[in-house]
């Protein structure tokens, strides 16, 4: 009775946690296995030079209206039966921690979503702790790695990379990483020799990563990247050879 | 001269061809320039014999398509079965339409013979053998096909293909000789057949047969043969779901019916045929008739309608007045062309299929058709009463589809939508209440079928779907049509459009089928935006043949393709991309 009573109380306190969303897709092909309900947080912790999505960056921008978990939760639910699973991204959402931790708790205890997949998509940038906590109620990782260089990470990011391989090393060790994402933009950060050292580290972690290169497109960014240039199919080309010659097997080049 | 223009020559010339020469007896409403036709009223020798010269001249029409049309203008001749004057003026008023089938029917609309049976046992009539290996069935079964007849001249069902083939598939057959020999099947298929009604099926186990039709399928591209994989949500791995996505993505096939529903209404043995029409298989249907549902509003507006009523009145006179008498009329003309096939053309006593057992008369039932769910809604539900339901159905706004200009609009307003699910329930418990003769395969009554238009439709919106343009966002849609489904056990189909992104990750469509089927879908139909194909009533086309109509198509079905693309709007679905979020667009 007081142990029943005890974990309405801890459901409760769940969903009654607010943080701030940037919005919602309930259906997307593109943010993890299957079919995924989207949940974009609030606020990111890096100033990207070629962020695409440069209007979740800000913590507070003006008009944000804060959102509780069980909110959000509905709005899952309504879809369940036709979803694989959910993603969390942004904006980065790590930012908003308990109310991340308090969604994916909230999605694995509420009967109507349980058994949809959990996922995060995230920068990294977060003490790598945070996962230990996310790790029961965590299916898997996307995680960014904008560079192994740290210089180079800081010209693109505005922050050094050191939270981002301590993310990546930790999700290996909990089983949780899906994939680490490769964000490479010619002539910055997709050198061939920077490409060999990053899939040697990467493959030093777990031999059977799974590796996806997103390579830079200017939709959606700020006029400060449009002088970047985009990637092409003879850039592509040539990071599959450079990747697959350096030992990395589950590869997708976009 | 544009292509546009081109094609409508083309299509002018075939309308004078094949027009009603019309007019004794029943008024005659407009005709379809399809092969089908065959409506043509001899009005003097000199003009039908001018038809038949047109006919035989006519220079986008292969032999095969003249003998086709030449066969309907001798059956046109004919008067069709009598029926009442009311049934006469409901088809003159285009309520009550028998698909330009032709006055007599001298063989069943659809036939789904029962392909097991003369593979295991053989078929003296037909003169088949009982086969031993995969060659000997392959040969059997192309040779059986040349003999079935139907509406179009050629069979419109296949078989359950993998059911069939895959005890003759062991390991001494390997995949690449398995593709192979498919490889030359599908080829002769296309090939040989007139048009993409042909149809297989598919699933809902897993093998090699349907692994190897699904690769050899994409990778041809054809519109032949049509593709239906049944689902059952145990049976059907996630697997063989990924693979059909894949050749969705490729060339717009397989369309995916829920397999335990169908079981549950038409028993184990059904096929699914010609577009997604299930039928009882070893059986068919007779025939198939349809309803215009906005038809049958618009013709009531000066009758029981009439007056300044509010829209909840005008929906019970409708329902409760109007609805059973014209369900009666397009009873009483499908029962006519029954009779008429059975007593009169004696299908059922000469028939080689009929003499081999593969076909049996207790198996065949008849098909109710009905559409404009969307724009009946609409001038119902139109404010005011009589002269703004005229007004709705008259002018502008009915000049695209229906339901434009209107505020409350089937898919989108939520009373509307409801109301379009109760008429088809209400039309659902008429049908299932109205003896149909020679039906007592599917106890008595016909088999409720929502038609999907035809190429000459204007302004009225194929069954119960949403009109292309004006579809929700993916759930929403499902859940505005879902309801319908369990209706109609004939089927029903509504097309969801994807972006070509889902090629990537077949499991979002994957988990999209199965959520479909769990919400109550019966057919979920896809059609990818950018593969080529596009999805018609439930028959696909390619694009470069729609571009080369105009000097002639080997598959009757692109004229009726091209012509409804244009008609329906088609062009104007709404695809299933993701909304964005405020201020967000993606990592």
């Amino acid at each position: 009775m007081t142990a029943a009573c005890a974990a309405r109380d801890v459901v409760a306190g769940l969903l009654a946690v607010e943080g701030l969303v940037a919005g919602t897709v309930p259906f997307s092909a593109v943010d993890g296995p299957g079919n995924r309900f989207v949940v974009f947080l609030q606020g990111c912790g890096f100033d990207c030079l070629v962020c695409h999505n440069p209007a979740t960056i800000p913590a507070h921008p003006r008009g944000a209206v804060r959102t509780s978990v069980g909110a959000v939760v509905d709005l899952v639910a309504r879809d369940a039966q036709f979803l694989t699973g959910v993603t969390v991204t942004g904006g980065e959402p790590t930012v908003q921690p308990e109310f991340l931790v308090a969604l994916l708790e909230a999605l694995a205890v509420d009967p109507r979503t349980a058994h949809l997949s959990r996922f995060v998509d995230s920068n990294g940038d977060t003490d790598a702790d945070l996962w230990d906590r996310l790790a029961p109620v965590l299916d898997g990782v996307m995680l960014d790695l904008k560079g192994l260089d740290t210089e180079r990470h800081i010209v693109l990011t505005g922050t050094d990379n050191y939270r981002v391989l301590g993310s990546l090393t930790r999700l290996v060790a909990l089983h949780r990483l899906h994939e680490v994402r490769l964000l490479l933009v010619p002539g910055i950060n997709d050198a061939d020799d920077a490409l060999t050292r990053t899939a040697h580290w990467l493959l030093s972690l777990d031999p059977r990563i799974r590796v996806r290169v997103n390579g830079f497109r200017h939709h959606g960014t700020r006029a400060v990247a449009r002088d970047l240039r985009a990637v092409t199919d003879t850039d592509r080309e040539r990071y599959r050879a450079v990747l697959t010659a350096a030992g990395v097997e589950d590869l997708t080049i976009t | 001269m544009s292509g546009v223009v081109a094609y409508r020559a083309v299509m002018e010339t075939t309308v004078r061809v094949t027009e009603p020469l019309v007019v004794t007896g029943p008024p005659v409403v407009a005709e379809r320039p399809g092969v089908m036709n065959g409506r043509a009223r001899r009005q003097t020798t000199d003009t039908y014999r001018a038809e038949v010269l047109g006919c035989v001249t006519d220079p986008a029409l292969t032999y095969r398509q003249r003998v086709q049309r030449l066969a309907a203008l001798a059956e046109g001749a004919l008067e069709p079965p009598a029926v009442s004057a009311a049934c006469r003026a409901a088809q003159a008023a285009g309520v009550v339409h028998d698909m330009g089938e032709g006055p007599a029917p001298y063989r069943p609309r659809y036939v789904l013979p029962d392909y097991a049976l003369a593979l295991a046992g053989g078929a003296a009539h037909l003169e088949l053998e009982p086969a031993r290996d995969l060659d000997e069935a392959l040969a059997l079964l192309l040779a059986a096909y040349a003999s079935v007849p139907s509406i179009t001249g050629y069979p419109v069902y296949l078989g359950d293909l993998d059911t069939l083939l895959e005890p003759f598939v062991d390991d001494s057959v390997t995949d690449a000789d398995l593709d192979r020999r498919l490889t030359l099947f599908w080829r002769l298929v296309d090939r040989t057949m007139p048009d993409a009604f042909v149809h297989a099926d598919l699933g809902p186990d897993d093998g090699r047969v349907v692994r190897s039709l699904l690769r050899v399928d994409r990778r041809l591209r054809q519109v032949v043969p049509n593709l239906t994989l049944r689902v059952d949500p145990v049976r059907t791995p996630d697997a063989l779901l990924r693979e059909a996505v894949l050749t969705t993505c490729a060339d717009g096939k397989p369309h995916y019916v829920n397999d335990p529903m169908m079981r549950a209404d038409l028993g184990p043995d059904y096929g699914v045929v010609s577009c997604y029409n299930s039928l009882p298989r070893g059986g068919g249907a007779y025939t198939l008739s349809r309803l215009d549902l906005s038809a049958s509003v618009r013709r009531a507006v000066p009758g029981p309608l009439a007056g300044r009523a509010g829209a909840a009145e005008r929906v019970e006179r409708w329902l409760t007045e109007v609805l059973p008498g014209d369900v009666a009329l397009t009873a009483e003309l499908m029962a006519s062309r029954i009779r008429f096939l059975v007593e009169e053309a004696r299908f059922f006593e000469h028939d080689r299929f009929v003499l081999d057992g593969l076909v049996r008369r207790d198996r065949f039932t008849a098909m109710f058709g009905f559409y404009g769910v969307a724009e009946a809604v609409a001038a119902l539900l139109a404010p005011g009463a009589g002269a703004g339901v005229s007004a709705c159905l008259g002018g502008d706004a009915f000049s695209r589809h229906g339901t434009r200009g209107t505020q409350r609009r089937y898919g989108l307003d939520a009373d509307a939508t409801a109301l379009g699910q109760r008429i088809v329930a209400a039309l659902a418990d008429l049908v299932a209440a109205t003896p149909m003769p020679y039906c007592e395969a599917t106890g008595g009554h016909a088999l409720l079928h929502a038609q999907s238009g035809i190429d000459t439709d204007l302004g009225v919106t194929a069954g119960a779907r949403i009109p292309p343009g004006s579809e929700p966002p993916l759930y929403e849609h499902i859940r505005a049509v879902a309801p319908n489904h369990r209706h109609v056990p004939a089927g029903i189909s509504d097309v969801m459009r994807f972006e070509p992104t889902v090629a990537v990750n077949p499991d979002a469509a994957v988990a999209v089928i199965r959520g479909a089927f769990a919400a109550g879908m019966r057919d979920v139909t896809f059609d990818v935006e950018g593969n080529g194909f596009v999805r018609i009533t439930g028959y696909l086309v390619r694009d470069t043949d729609v571009a080369g109509v105009a000097a002639g198509a080997r598959h009757s079905s692109t004229f009726l393709g091209a012509a409804a693309l244009e008609n329906q709007h088609l062009r104007d679905r709404v695809t299933k991309c993701a909304p964005q979020p405020p201020g967000a667009s993606g990592r």
